[in-house]
């Protein structure tokens, strides 16, 4: 039987019925909300392409069930920032004209988000470390890198 | 939301959370304009209104029978129609890729997008301008000379008042003007218009590095993908393939997955699937669907014993591509012979996101939403599969994840048409991560073998460089046919692999030459997971690693440095400019490798170029690594690119470009191998494809462009990542002594090689 839930995503509260409680997040995200991102990259927490803040934290939307989800605070690459209120992540992956397919960038600017807000001055290795478990195929790693640190210094 | 709108037709969300497919007719809104013609004539390519549109806004739309998902073609050939037509960059939009709105021009395909289908839309545009001015001449009664154009506005030279805009000459109508064309399509069309097109001297915005459109919309999150595509009544598909390749559905049991709401089973001949409404109920009916499969003993070598598998089986075809001289008469009159083997792995294309597309076939006619690259032959295919004429077939482009080859959207492509025609409705099939990686056709493995005679002297007098691979067409580089999709090996429609591969392109002046190849019969002929077809840069990587460490083993048997080696034996210009270029940038100190002062060290730095040159672009790459014999482990510091490809349109999406490729040729050379058993592929997930992470990344990457705006643009999208195996490869060399023979570079096939 059907069951309902509550997700807060992006500050707006949304009621959704869901046939298996264990549905991972990332499915009520995209099928229950109809959001274009977070994106389904591998389904097993290996790739980041689904990643999303929950209370502020960075995770993969594709392994956490929405049951787990439904009493925090969701936000999304969306979310983060606007083209008139941008997060600063968002403005240095401009400038630095980091991304080219971009199926991999949720993964990547919402980790990079939660990594600045916990540390707003990371060094290079500390970036690096953030930034291990994810994966671009088109080779984007040091111009991502290059963007949280312009980002980082502001 | 500004690209997504330039398509003109829009996913949106709708308030009811459901989405649909707005189309906004072109032109509603036509103006006062009263040259040209009211209805577009047919889309064919000897038309000027195929490739462009004044727009009744003065907008330009550019119609690209082609996609850029995020290299940078789409500015940069907007820069190339703005040039031309005298307008700022910003007022001209492209659509890419929808065979209702683009002629065939090839698709993403061999880097061709500026120096084919940008150098003709440059054509079209100047072709344009010069009518546009022939308007503007008859409606103000000024000649054409004494005419001149700024920001799409016409003015009398000599009377400020006479003055007209390109939206008030023919906005919203059309120029009805006919092109030269040479009657072919794809990557072999061509048109051009009578107008001349500008030189280096006039370019105020070639040259200039206006930044990306689409990149916004990425960055914000409001980019819609072909993933993001839902329509009413859709529903979700997923494929279920066999544990054992080869195997084929026996029987379902549709009871297994009875408790899943709405999903139920498609089985047409040997294609299997599940559907049901909602995307995660057809994910779960995939993972419970019980089936009968039959017995398959595929008896695959195993990916260890590949290349003995290579080296021993049947020559199907053999091509030799260059002969000079004779290569036996050269090896008899040399004093010394020295012979090379290496050894490149099967890769995948492993898309960061396994294909996605969505189908609405009904009442004889079908729409797709595909992220293949090449969506004109995807139509085609669909056409073919589901027995409807072409012209009923619309192929929609939309950005997807980064696919770099012939990959698995065009597979996903066909199996959603032909889910669709059987239901009936619309249908979107996501595939699976396993399916990605492990389904997807692949990057052929190779045995690349050299030969080379050295007289009394010292010189090269006979090379040799034979490669032995898999046809790299077994599966064709487009999903033109039926054939050539996974979903047509499941329905049993015959099969039309056919047999190729390629030499490298050696400009090295050797006296006696010979390059050719050997392919092999595949693993399994059809539906196979190992099936074999373009991988980014087709047989760069593998040629290159072999014939570039090569030419190493021969500098440093012979003693020579290994720049001042290559310089030796390249003549041309542009060959010499890029290994100068590369080697000054670097601060290359001249003597042979390797450097015998760390010869015995835990940890060596060394340093190793290759060189090559494809079509008219010339790269040289300088890679400086560190290796620890105890790891095993390679670590990239610095490279240095040296890189001419020309004509330069924009500068810095060109260097982006050559940086993101280098990443992605390191992780080809230092990661990646599809792993395979008897039975069926084994890599299944990034756990058992590895590939690069932050920590492999190179230090740093300086890339030197090499600008000649009097040659024609080449292509870059793919030149400089074959270059990487051989540069690491030629490094670690020069570090320890010891070559490496076989790709990837992995921490323990590096400590076997050195211990």
């Amino acid at each position: 039987m059907a069951e309902r839930f509550t997700l807060t995503v992006n500050g707006q509260a949304h009621t959704v019925d869901i046939d298996d409680p264990a549905m991972p997040l990332l499915y009520a995200l995209r099928d229950e909300l109809g959001l274009s991102n977070p994106r389904f990259g591998c389904g097993l927490g290996q790739c980041g392409a689904c990643t999303v803040h929950l209370d502020g934290r960075a995770v993969r939307s594709c392994t956490i069930p929405v049951s787990a989800a439904a009493r925090g605070r969701i936000t999304t690459l969306a979310g983060l920032g606007t083209p008139e209120n941008p997060h600063p992540l968002q403005t240095a992956w401009i400038d630095e004209q980091v991304s080219q397919c971009a199926y991999c960038i949720n993964g990547w600017i919402m980790t990079a988000a939660a990594l600045l807000e916990e540390k707003p001055k990371p060094s290079d290795d500390e970036i690096k470390s953030a930034l291990s478990d994810l994966i671009c195929r088109c080779g984007t790693h040091g111009a991502a890198f290059r963007a949280v640190k312009r980002a980082a210094q502001g | 939301m500004e690209a997504s709108s330039e398509l003109n037709r829009r996913v949106f969300l709708l308030a009811s959370g459901a989405l649909a497919i707005a189309v906004v007719a072109p032109f509603e809104t036509a103006g006062a304009a009263t040259n040209g013609v009211a209805s577009k004539p047919p889309l064919l390519p000897d038309q000027l209104d195929s490739f462009l549109a004044v727009e009744p806004d003065g907008t330009v739309t550019v119609f690209y029978g082609r996609i850029d998902g995020g290299q940078g073609l789409e500015i940069s050939i907007a820069q190339m129609v703005a040039e031309e037509l005298d307008v700022p960059v910003a007022r001209v939009r492209m659509v890419m890729s929808d065979t209702a709105r683009t002629v065939n021009m090839g698709g993403a395909s061999g880097a061709l997008g500026i120096s084919r289908s940008g150098m003709h839309l440059r054509s079209c545009a100047a072709e344009a301008r010069r009518l546009l001015v022939e308007m503007a001449a008859s409606t103000l009664g000024v000649p054409a000379n004494a005419l001149s154009v700024t920001d799409g506005v016409i003015r009398a030279r000599e009377d400020a008042a006479k003055t007209i805009s390109y939206a008030d000459l023919i906005g919203g109508r059309y120029f009805a003007a006919h092109l030269t064309w040479n009657g072919s399509y794809g990557n072999d069309l061509v048109v051009s218009g009578r107008a001349r097109t500008k030189q280096p001297s006039e370019f105020k915005i070639i040259g200039t590095s206006p930044r990306r459109k689409d990149l916004p919309l990425k960055v914000f999150g409001r980019l819609d993908m072909v993933n993001d595509v839902r329509l009413p009544d859709m529903m979700h598909a997923r494929m279920i393939r066999p544990k054992v390749a080869g195997a084929v559905p026996v029987s379902v049991d549709e009871r297994s997955i009875a408790e899943i709401p709405g999903a139920r089973v498609v089985h047409i001949r040997n294609l299997l699937a599940v559907v049901a409404p909602k995307e995660w109920n057809a994910v779960r009916a995939a993972e419970r669907l019980k089936v009968t499969w039959s017995e398959s003993h595929p008896n695959f070598p195993g990916h260890d014993q590949l290349h003995a598998h290579i080296r021993n089986a049947p020559v199907v075809r053999r091509h030799i591509q260059t002969e000079n001289g004779s290569v036996e008469e050269g090896l008899r009159n040399a004093v010394r012979v020295i012979e090379g083997e290496y050894e490149f792995p099967t890769q995948s294309h492993a898309s960061l996101g396994p294909a996605c597309a969505v189908a609405d076939v009904k009442n004889g006619e079908a729409t797709v939403w595909t992220s293949t690259q090449k969506p004109h032959y995807a139509r085609d295919g669909i056409a073919n599969l589901l027995g409807l004429p072409p012209e009923k077939v619309r192929a929609i482009w939309m950005f997807g994840t980064g696919s770099y080859g012939r990959n698995d959207q065009g597979d996903a492509t066909a199996d959603a048409a032909v889910l669709s025609q059987h239901l009936g409705r619309p249908v979107r099939v996501q595939y699976m991560r396993h399916e990605g990686l492990a389904w997807d056709p692949k990057g052929t493995a190779s045995v690349n073998r050299s030969r080379a005679g050295i007289d009394a002297s010292g010189k090269v007098i006979a090379y040799e460089n034979i490669s032995k691979a898999f046809s790299r067409l077994n599966t064709a580089t487009n999903e033109g046919r039926a054939a050539h999709v996974l979903a047509g090996h499941l329905l049993e429609v015959p099969l039309e692999p056919d047999h190729s591969f390629e030499v490298p392109v050696a400009s090295y002046t050797f006296d006696h030459k010979r390059l050719g190849w050997e392919t092999i019969a595949p693993l399994m002929e059809r539906a196979s997971p190992l099936r074999t077809t373009h991988l980014r840069d087709p047989y760069g990587p593998p040629i290159l690693f072999g014939s570039e460490s090569f030419i190493d083993e021969m500098a440093a048997g012979t003693s020579a440095d290994p720049v001042e080696f290559r310089l030796r034996y390249l003549s041309h210009p542009r060959d010499r400019e890029a290994v100068r270029v590369a080697a000054e940038t670097y601060g290359w100190d001249t003597r042979p490798s390797p450097r015998n002062a760390q010869r015995n060290a835990e940890v060596a730095v060394g340093r190793g170029i290759a060189f090559r040159r494809h079509f008219e672009t010339f790269i040289a790459l300088i890679a400086e690594i560190r290796v620890n014999r105890s790891t095993g482990v390679i670590e990239p510091l610095r490279y240095v690119c040296a890189h001419d490809v020309g004509l330069i349109v924009n500068p810095e999406t060109l260097r982006h470009v050559i940086d993101r490729q280098l990443v992605y040729g390191t992780s080809r050379t230092l990661f990646e191998e599809v792993r395979f058993d008897e039975n069926m592929v084994t890599s299944v997930d990034w756990a058992t494809y590895p590939v690069l992470h932050m920590a492999s990344v190179p230090q740093s990457i300086e890339i030197e462009l090499i600008s000649r705006p009097e040659a024609a643009p080449s292509g870059a999208g793919e030149m400089a990542l074959g270059l990487v195996p051989a540069a690491i490869g030629n490094a670690v060399f020069d570090a320890t002594g010891v070559r490496l023979r076989r790709v990837p570079f992995t921490p323990e096939r590096v400590k076997a090689a050195l211990a």
